[in-house]
C-alpha cells in the first residue's frame, strides 16, 4: 500500500531550480534512502515534505491526504517526523521537556484548563509525561531526564533528536543524515539501530546520506539526486555501479 | 494647480529631511543588520548642537553645519563603539533594547541639561521668491538642494570608493569581508560617521525650518524617516531616499484633507499595514530562512 | 513518575495567601505604613504584573514586544470610563473587579491583533510593529473625545487598594506560572529555542503566539486599569514608549524567562525609582543607562533563566522554564 506519493514536485530559490520533477511512491513500511552529491536537493526534499517550504509545482499525498500547503505541525499531527541534519534540539530545556514538547499535538487540554489547572490538565500532564519517561527508558535516556540538552554529548544529542522524532507517534520517518559526524564503527552501529527502531515503531523511513557507506547498508532502495533532479533509482546493488551515479560522485570519466 | 505645485515643493521639503535620516537608519542596517533605534536622537542632537552654535557663538552657516555634521558623526562613532560594539555577536535583541536605551538617555540626558524648549536663532535670513504665484523661501531651497546634493555624494561614496566597496562587501557577507583584507571595524566607525553626519544635517536643517526644538522632538521625526527606510526597504540607499520622498508627500497630503492630529496615526497605519504585507519594502528583497 | 514535595507543604500556598491578604488588609485599616510607602507597595504591585506580562513575550517566547504601554493604556482607560462614566454611582466600587477584568479582555483583545504579524516577523521588526501599535493607540486616543483626548481623563475614585492589589498579583503569577508549567508553555520555551523545529515538533506555533500574547496583553491591561485607579487620572502621553522601557529595565534587571526574575526586577525599579527621587530629572538618566549596561555585561538579568522552587508547580520538578535555584 502506498503511503507517501511525490508528483511532479518542482521548486525554485529565486531563479534556481533546487528540485525538478521530483516523483516518488513510497511504500508502508519501506526503508529508503536519498543519496547525492552536497547540494543536490536532498534537505530540500526534506523541507517540501514537512511543510517548511511550499513547493513551486507539484503535490504530495500522505495516506492519500494532499500535504502540501498544510502547515509542519499539521503534517507532523498527520503522522510524518524528521530530524535535523545539523541538530536542532531545544538547547536551554532539559531532555524531559525536548521530548514533552513533541507531544503538542497530541495532547487533549484547552488553554483554560492549562491556565486554571482544571479538568483534563492533570490527567495529561501526567500521561505526556509518563509516555516521555517510556520513551527515554526505550533509548536509555530515563537518567537524563533533568539534563540540559546542550550539556549533553554530541551522540546523545543525535540519539536525542530520534527520540524527539518518535514522541510525535510518526508512521513516516524522515532522517536526515544521521551518520554525519560519526566514525566508521559509529556507523555499523547505526545500521542496527534504524532497523530496530523500523521494528519497534513500525515505521516507514526515508534516509538522507551523504556518504554511501551507510545507506548501501540500511536501505531496500535508492534514490540518487543530482542538480536537483533524480538520476537514478533502484536498489543499493543496481546503484553502485550505475554510470550515472559514478559520474556524479567521481566525475565524468576520463578516456584514456 | 498653483497649489498643487505649492504642496508638492512642502513635500519635497519634508521628504529631504526624512530621506536625510531614513539614509541613516538603511546605512547602519545594510551593514550590521541592526536597526538603530537611537538614531532619532542623534538628529535631535544635531538641532541642539546647531542651537548651541548658533546662540553662544553666532556662527553663520556654513561652520555650523560642519560643527553640527561633525559633533553628530562623531557621537555615532563613539556610540557604536562603546554600546553597539561589544554586542555583535550577542542575541539580536540585546542589540535592539540597547539602542532603545541610548536613545532615552540621549533624550533624557538632553533634558536634564535643558528642561525647557529652546528657541533656534535665525541663522539665515530667510527671503522668499515669488514666481508666478509659487512662493519658494531660500530655506526651503537649501534644504532641498542641500539634500540632494548630501545624498548624491553618498551614492556616489557608496558606489565609486574604495570605501564603499568595503560597506558592499560586509552587507554582503559580514564573515567572509574580512578574510578578503576588509577592516570590518573601520568601515562600520565611517559608516556610522557618514549616517550619524547624515542625521545631524537633518536635525540641523529640520531647526532651521522649525526653530522650536526640544529633546523629544527626535523620537517622532526618527520614527517617520524610519517608516521612509522600510517604505524603500531597508538596507537599500535608493530606497531610503525615495520612501523619504513618499512619506513627505502622504503626510503632506494628509494634513490638506485631514485634521493635523491624524497625521501620526496615518504614518504608523501604513508601517504597520506595510510590515504585514511587504515587509522588505520596494527594493529589499524578502530573505529566507536556512534550515 | 516522582511526586515531589507532598503532604506537609500542599497547604503553604493556602496560608501564604491568607496571611498576605491579612496583612494588606491590615496595613490600611490600622495604618501601620505611612500612606507614601503603601502608594509604593501599590506601585511595585502594579509593576510585578506589568513585568511578568512583558517577561512572558520577550523572556519566555524570545520574542520582542515594546508594545506592552499600548496594552496597559487600553486597560486604563476601559477600565476607568467603566467606573465613571457606566458604572451606576455607588456601585462602582463593588463593580471594580469587573472593570479591571474587563480592562484586561480590552488589552488582551488587541494583543491578538499584535499577535498576527509576529506570525511571520521576528526581532527587531516585530519591535517595530509593536512600537507602531504603541504609537497607534497612543494617537487614536488623542483623537477620542469621550475620554478627553489629548487632555487625558479624570473622575475616578482611588479604587486600587492594597488588598486588590495583592490580589491581582498573586493571580497574576500563579495563572502565568499555571501557563509555562503546561503543554503551551513549553510551546513559548520551543519557539524560543528554535521555532522552525518547534513547528516540526507539531507544536502549533500561531496559536502559541496567540494564546501568549492575550495573555499577556490581558494582565499589562489589568495592571493598567489598576494603575488608572491608584492616580486618578490618566492621559495618552503617560503611556508612551518610555512606559514600555521602564517595563524592559525591570525584565531585564530581574531575567528573562523567571517568575522569581520580574517579581526582583519590579521591586527593585521600584525602590531604586523612590530613592532616586532627590536625584530630579538625573533619575531618568540612570534608568536608560542601567538598561544599557545590564545588556553589555548581563544580558539575561539576575535571575536569567533561572526559577525559584516557589514557582515551580511541585508536579514538575525537572521543569524547564529554568533552572530551580533553590530558594
Amino acid at each position: 500500500m502506498t503511503q507517501l506519493r511525490a508528483e511532479r514536485v518542482t521548486h525554485y530559490f529565486g531563479g534556481l531550480c533546487a528540485v525538478s520533477d521530483f516523483n516518488l511512491e513510497l511504500e508502508r513500511g519501506a526503508l529508503m534512502g536519498i543519496i547525492g552529491p552536497n547540494g543536490a536537493g536532498k534537505t530540500t526534499v526534506f523541507n517540501i515534505i514537512t511543510g517548511v517550504y511550499r513547493a513551486t509545482e507539484g503535490s504530495i499525498y500522505f495516506d492519500g491526504d494532499e500535504i502540501i500547503g498544510k502547515t509542519p505541525d499539521r503534517i507532523v499531527a498527520m503522522g510524518i517526523s524528521r530530524t535535523f541534519q545539523n541538530i536542532r534540539l531545544f538547547n536551554e530545556l532539559s531532555v524531559l521537556d525536548n521530548i514533552r514538547i513533541a507531544h503538542y499535538a497530541g495532547s487533549r487540554y484547552n488553554p483554560f484548563e492549562a491556565l486554571l489547572r482544571i479538568g483534563r490538565y492533570k490527567a495529561e500532564e501526567r500521561r505526556i509525561r509518563e509516555h516521555s519517561y517510556e520513551l527515554l527508558a526505550l533509548f536509555n535516556m530515563d537518567v537524563l531526564a533533568s539534563t540540559t540538552a546542550r550539556n549533553l554529548p554530541y551522540g546523545q544529542q543525535r540519539r536525542l533528536e530520534i527520540v524527539r522524532a518518535l514522541a510525535t507517534g510518526p508512521s513516516l520517518l524522515l532522517l536526515d543524515e544521521p551518520a554525519a559526524g560519526m566514525n566508521p564503527r559509529e556507523v555499523d552501529q547505526l545500521t542496527d539501530f534504524i532497523r530496530w527502531i523500523r521494528r519497534t515503531f513500525n515505521l516507514t523511513i526515508i534516509l538522507i546520506e551523504h556518504q554511501m557507506r551507510l545507506a548501501m547498508a540500511v536501505c531496500e532502495r535508492l534514490m540518487v539526486l543530482d542538480f536537483g533532479a533524480v538520476i537514478a533509482e533502484g536498489p543499493p546493488k543496481v546503484i553502485q555501479t550505475h554510470p550515472l551515479v559514478l559520474e556524479a560522485y567521481l566525475g565524468e570519466k576520463v578516456p584514456v | 494647480m498653483i497649489y498643487l505645485l505649492q504642496q508638492a515643493l512642502n513635500a519635497l521639503q519634508l521628504g529631504s529631511i526624512y530621506a536625510l535620516i531614513a539614509l541613516g537608519y538603511t546605512m547602519v542596517y545594510g551593514i550590521l543588520s541592526m536597526i538603530n533605534f537611537a538614531h532619532g536622537d542623534f538628529f535631535m542632537v544635531g538641532a541642539f548642537l546647531c542651537f548651541i552654535v548658533a546662540t553662544f557663538m553666532q556662527l553663520p552657516f556654513l561652520p555650523a553645519l560642519l560643527i553640527s555634521m561633525a559633533g553628530v558623526a562623531l557621537l555615532g562613532v563613539i556610540v557604536e563603539r562603546v554600546a553597539y560594539k561589544p554586542l555583535r555577536q550577542a542575541p539580536r535583541v540585546s542589540a535592539i533594547i540597547t539602542a532603545l536605551g541610548v536613545g532615552i538617555f540621549l533624550e533624557n540626558f538632553t533634558l536634564a541639561l535643558s528642561p525647557y524648549p529652546k528657541h533656534v536663532p535665525t541663522i539665515i535670513e530667510n527671503t522668499t521668491i515669488s514666481l508666478g504665484g509659487l512662493t519658494m523661501s531660500s530655506l526651503q531651497t537649501i534644504i532641498i538642494v542641500l539634500s540632494i546634493v548630501m545624498m548624491t555624494v553618498l551614492h556616489f561614496i557608496v558606489q565609486h570608493t574604495k570605501v564603499g566597496m568595503a560597506m558592499r562587501a560586509i552587507s554582503w557577507d559580514k564573515n567572509v569581508a574580512p578574510l578578503m583584507g576588509v577592516p570590518v571595524n573601520h568601515i562600520i566607525s565611517i559608516t556610522f560617521a557618514l549616517g550619524s553626519g547624515l542625521g545631524g544635517v537633518a536635525g540641523m536643517l529640520y531647526s532651521m525650518a522649525y526653530p522650536v526644538i526640544d529633546p523629544y522632538m527626535g523620537i517622532i521625526v526618527g520614527w517617520k524617516a524610519f517608516i521612509s527606510a522600510v517604505v524603500g526597504g531597508i538596507g537599500n540607499i535608493r530606497g531610503a531616499m525615495l520612501g523619504g520622498y513618499i512619506l513627505g508627500s502622504v503626510e503632506v497630503l494628509v494634513a490638506a484633507f485631514l485634521p493635523s492630529t491624524y497625521r501620526d496615526f496615518v504614518a504608523f497605519s501604513l508601517l504597520l499595514v506595510l510590515l504585514i504585507f511587504r515587509p522588505y519594502g520596494i527594493f529589499g528583497k524578502p530573505r529566507t530562512q536556512k534550515v | 513518575m516522582d511526586e515531589p514535595r507532598e503532604g506537609k507543604l500542599r497547604w503553604m500556598p493556602a496560608v501564604f495567601l491568607a496571611a498576605g491578604l491579612a496583612v494588606s488588609f491590615a496595613i490600611p485599616q490600622y495604618n501601620l505604613l505611612n500612606q507614601y510607602v503603601q502608594l509604593i507597595i501599590m506601585y511595585a504591585g502594579i509593576n510585578i504584573i506589568l513585568a511578568l506580562s512583558l517577561n512572558l513575550i520577550n523572556g519566555y517566547m524570545g520574542e520582542f514586544s515594546v508594545g506592552h504601554a499600548g496594552f496597559m493604556s487600553v486597560g486604563a482607560y476601559i477600565a476607568s470610563f467603566l467606573t465613571v462614566r457606566i458604572f451606576p454611582p455607588g456601585a462602582e466600587t463593588l463593580l471594580f473587579p469587573v472593570a479591571v477584568t474587563a480592562g484586561g479582555i480590552g488589552a488582551a483583545l488587541l494583543g491578538l491583533v499584535v499577535a498576527i504579524p509576529s506570525f511571520r516577523t521576528r526581532g527587531d521588526y516585530l519591535a517595530i510593529v509593536t512600537l507602531a501599535f504603541v504609537m497607534i493607540v497612543k494617537s487614536a486616543l488623542e483623537n477620542i473625545d469621550a475620554v478627553g483626548g489629548a487632555r487625558g481623563f479624570l473622575g475616578m475614585n482611588k479604587m486600587t487598594t492594597l488588598p486588590w492589589v495583592f490580589l491581582w498579583t498573586v493571580l497574576t503569577v500563579w495563572i502565568i506560572r499555571n501557563f509555562i508549567y503546561s503543554n503551551y508553555g513549553r510551546g513559548v520555551l520551543s519557539i524560543r529555542e528554535d521555532e522552525i523545529a518547534s513547528s516540526l515538533m507539531s507544536v502549533n506555533t500561531r496559536q502559541v503566539k496567540l494564546l501568549t500574547f492575550t495573555v499577556s496583553a490581558f494582565f499589562a491591561g489589568v495592571a493598567g486599569a489598576l494603575f488608572a485607579h491608584v492616580l486618578q487620572f490618566i492621559n495618552p502621553r503617560m503611556f508612551d514608549i518610555i512606559k514600555s522601557t521602564d517595563m524592559l529595565v525591570m525584565v531585564y534587571l530581574g531575567g528573562v524567562g523567571s517568575i522569581a526574575g520580574s517579581i526582583l526586577g519590579a521591586s527593585v525599579f521600584t525602590i531604586l525609582l523612590e530613592v532616586l527621587r532627590p536625584l530630579e530629572a538625573w533619575r531618568m538618566v540612570l534608568m536608560p543607562l542601567v538598561l544599557v549596561l545590564l545588556m553589555l555585561f548581563r544580558p539575561r538579568g539576575i535571575m536569567g533563566l533561572r526559577e525559584m522552587a516557589l514557582f515551580v508547580p511541585s508536579s514538575d520538578k525537572s521543569n524547564s522554564a529554568g533552572k530551580v535555584k533553590q530558594a
